[in-house]
């Protein structure tokens, strides 16, 4: 015979488990904390099957952010867009800036990505669902390992002066990240249910690019001063840019303001995606 | 003392049939959580209806419970609320102890990676560390017979390769509580024989057990104790021999609501009805194992028909067929029919096990191919007795002991 517990291990009822938000929040940290192992093996797993699958490999991480800022250093040496003044020399400028950029829209991407492949056991097994999440963001990691390269590439082969402020770049890379991980969390819930939401997320990123000073810079004035205050991945992203480049950032309060409340959306991100996944196993079927 | 290992308290579940609605439900429901309303559970909205209503029972350490039903009776929601994928719209599950679903064969495979690896997944979305694997990883192995191609990605293993290997994960890995749905069913014989010895060995370690399975003689050989379900209701709830009996007629009844639908062909002639006569020729519904069953089958001819065929087959009820009886194959000749008539079969000795046995009618041309008209399920008799016995007919015979 079994020892036999006599706690109870598990309930499930109809109640909404936010009726007792410390317990939630102690059960979400402990899961977290449980999940590490599980998102590390699934991380393990969709990179080797990833790169088992692919011919090219890695080459794919390089590949699309040097592409768009070769379009756009084309467009802007034949004078056919015009682009403000930037500190640095603008293919620096540009190359930094869409790597970073294609580090945000992985993020974005990368919940709602690895939550659908994981449809077919998601609804057959229980694991703490976290490491789903956690899953994404190691394989998020990962690509912005590979794609450090291409900025320190970029940095020798410019011959960009380096200064100390580069050192807390991680920093605020890390930040564009959760930011990134944070929306792409969020819109998972609705995502797993109607496929509308994947099919209009290139089009969101396609438009929020245009709306973040990724390859030209923003004049300072009324309303594109507004654009700059409104979307959140712009003080981040510039941020980012210039502790590689010139060693220091000027929008050091936004910055904190947007830091803090990605850190909080997070959690709550977090939090949602818990709590509805059952509703939405449900309606998945088996 | 000993406590329950799971204890449902009067649990609800309600399911929505269109599609489009469940998920606009599911976007409504999710809002309500998310600001901590809790939803009206109760109440039935449009297109909605009780997979599952007010199912209350307790299953003990080391017990061993079926579960049968029809299908849709509700057999799979319960079983996703006790492994805790979705939360029951009303009432209270308990659980003491980990909770092992054997529903999920293979989860997470990716079929790439090589079954090696694809081990090490499956088995940590199962909630074991590395270190427990390495552990049980030989076991593993050699309990699946598959360790040649151990190191093969698992898209070049066969469909039966695929399930051996996840059902050998998940039977090293030592719950408090095992749910099996209907992988007992799979695999090769011996296959099928290991699985079987490994849910006793479990059993025998205190672990306790619920299966879900069609086949009736998986469910009276590994469980003293069975609960029928009908229609998301708990219609009976105790020894497994009385559960199949219920459940039985649970089958019946909902067959017969269908049984008119299956209908056709040209019509010349046509079935009346299908009358079961025991020995005396009264009709009767329950038999014995071996008694003398006679099938009287009603027809009416329109117009004068040429030597029709008549055929009777017989079904185990919701299974599969035990045998076809056509007078054409027989040698016999009906002759020329017209009008109202009988022609009577008789099975000297219905040498078929307890269980319920569905007939189908039909009447072809003489041609043996184009029918005059067929009705499935038309009549159905019961074989009465223990459950002990396994297989499906009985061939009558004697031992001998010969001391040399």
């Amino acid at each position: 015979m079994k020892n036999q517990s006599i706690e109870i291990i598990a309930t499930y009822n109809a109640e909404t488990s936010l009726r007792k938000p410390q317990k939630l929040i102690a059960t979400i940290f402990k899961d977290l904390i449980g999940a590490k192992d599980l998102a590390w093996r699934l991380f393990l797993r969709d990179i080797s099957a990833q790169y088992r699958q692919s011919f090219l490999g890695i080459f794919w991480a390089f590949f699309p952010p040097i592409i768009t800022s070769l379009i756009f250093i084309f467009l802007q040496t034949r004078n056919v867009i015009s682009i403000a003044d930037t500190m640095v020399p603008y293919p620096v400028y540009v190359l930094i800036g869409t790597t970073l950029w294609q580090i945000f829209s992985d993020s974005l991407n990368a919940p709602l990505k690895t939550t659908i492949n994981a449809k077919p056991y998601l609804v057959k097994i229980y694991f703490p669902r976290e490491s789903l999440i956690l899953a994404s963001f190691f394989g998020v990691l990962f690509n912005v390992i590979i794609k450090m390269l291409i900025i320190t590439g970029v940095l020798i082969f410019f011959k960009v002066q380096i200064y100390v402020g580069i050192l807390l770049a991680p920093f605020a890379i890390l930040v564009l990240i959760l930011l990134g991980i944070f929306i792409g969390t969020l819109i998972t819930p609705l995502g797993m249910l109607y496929s509308d939401v994947s099919t209009s997320l290139p089009i969101v990123i396609q438009l929020l690019f245009f709306a973040t000073p990724v390859v030209y810079s923003f004049p300072d004035k009324f309303p594109f001063s507004l654009l700059n205050l409104i979307n959140p991945v712009s003080p981040v992203l510039i941020a980012a840019r210039n502790l590689l480049t010139i060693g220091h950032i000027e929008n050091i309060v936004h910055l904190l303001v947007v830091t803090l409340l990605t850190l909080i959306g997070v959690f709550l991100s977090l939090i949602i995606f818990r709590i509805s996944l059952p509703i939405i196993i449900e309606k998945l079927g088996t | 003392m000993t406590y329950p290992v799971i204890e449902v308290n009067h649990i609800s579940k309600k399911f929505c049939r269109s599609l489009r609605r469940s998920l606009w439900y599911g976007v409504v429901d999710m809002g309500n959580e998310m600001i901590g309303k809790n939803k009206n559970h109760l109440v039935l909205r449009k297109d909605e209806f009780w997979a599952v209503k007010d199912i209350s029972f307790k299953v003990e350490p080391g017990e061993t419970v079926g579960l049968i039903g029809h299908n849709g009776a509700g057999k799979t929601s319960l079983f996703r609320m006790l492994g805790g994928l979705i939360k029951p719209d009303s009432g209270q599950i308990e659980v003491r102890g980990r909770v092992q679903a054997l529903i999920s064969l293979g989860a997470g495979f990716n079929p790439v990676l090589t079954g090696r690896e694809n081990i090490y997944i499956n088995a940590s979305l199962m909630g074991f560390s590395k270190k427990e694997i390495n552990q049980r990883f030989d076991e593993i192995v050699s309990f699946s017979g598959l360790s040649e191609f151990l190191d093969m990605p698992v898209q070049s293993y066969s469909s039966g390769m695929v399930v051996r290997l996840g059902f050998s994960v998940a039977a090293f890995l030592e719950p408090d509580v095992l749910l099996v749905d209907e992988v007992l069913s799979v695999g090769d014989l011996a296959f099928r024989t290991k699985c079987q010895i490994r849910i006793q060995e479990l059993r025998n370690k205190g672990v306790a057990i619920i299966i879900v399975s069609h086949n009736l003689h998986t469910i009276s050989h590994l469980c003293p104790r069975t609960l029928t379900l009908e229609k998301g209701k708990v219609i009976f709830d105790g020894d497994t021999e009385s559960a199949i009996d219920v459940y039985r007629s649970s089958l019946l009844k909902t067959y017969d609501q269908f049984k008119d639908s299956i209908r056709g062909g040209t019509g010349e002639i046509t079935i009346k009805k299908l009358e079961i006569l025991n020995d005396h020729d009264e009709n009767q519904e329950i038999f014995t194992v071996g008694e003398k069953v006679k099938i009287r089958f009603h027809y009416h001819a329109n117009q004068m028909v040429v030597d029709p065929v008549f055929n009777v087959v017989i079904h185990i009820l919701n299974s599969h067929q035990v045998t076809g009886l056509r007078t054409d194959v027989d040698g016999f000749s009906t002759g020329n029919l017209e009008g109202d008539g009988y022609i009577d079969l008789d099975i000297t000795n219905f040498n078929l096990l307890p269980n319920a046995y569905t007939f189908d009618a039909v009447i072809f041309h003489s041609d043996g191919y184009t029918f005059y008209d067929r009705k499935n399920n038309a009549i159905h008799l019961i074989v009465k007795g223990g459950n002990d016995i396994n297989g499906i007919a009985y061939l009558p015979h004697r031992w001998e002991v010969h001391n040399l």
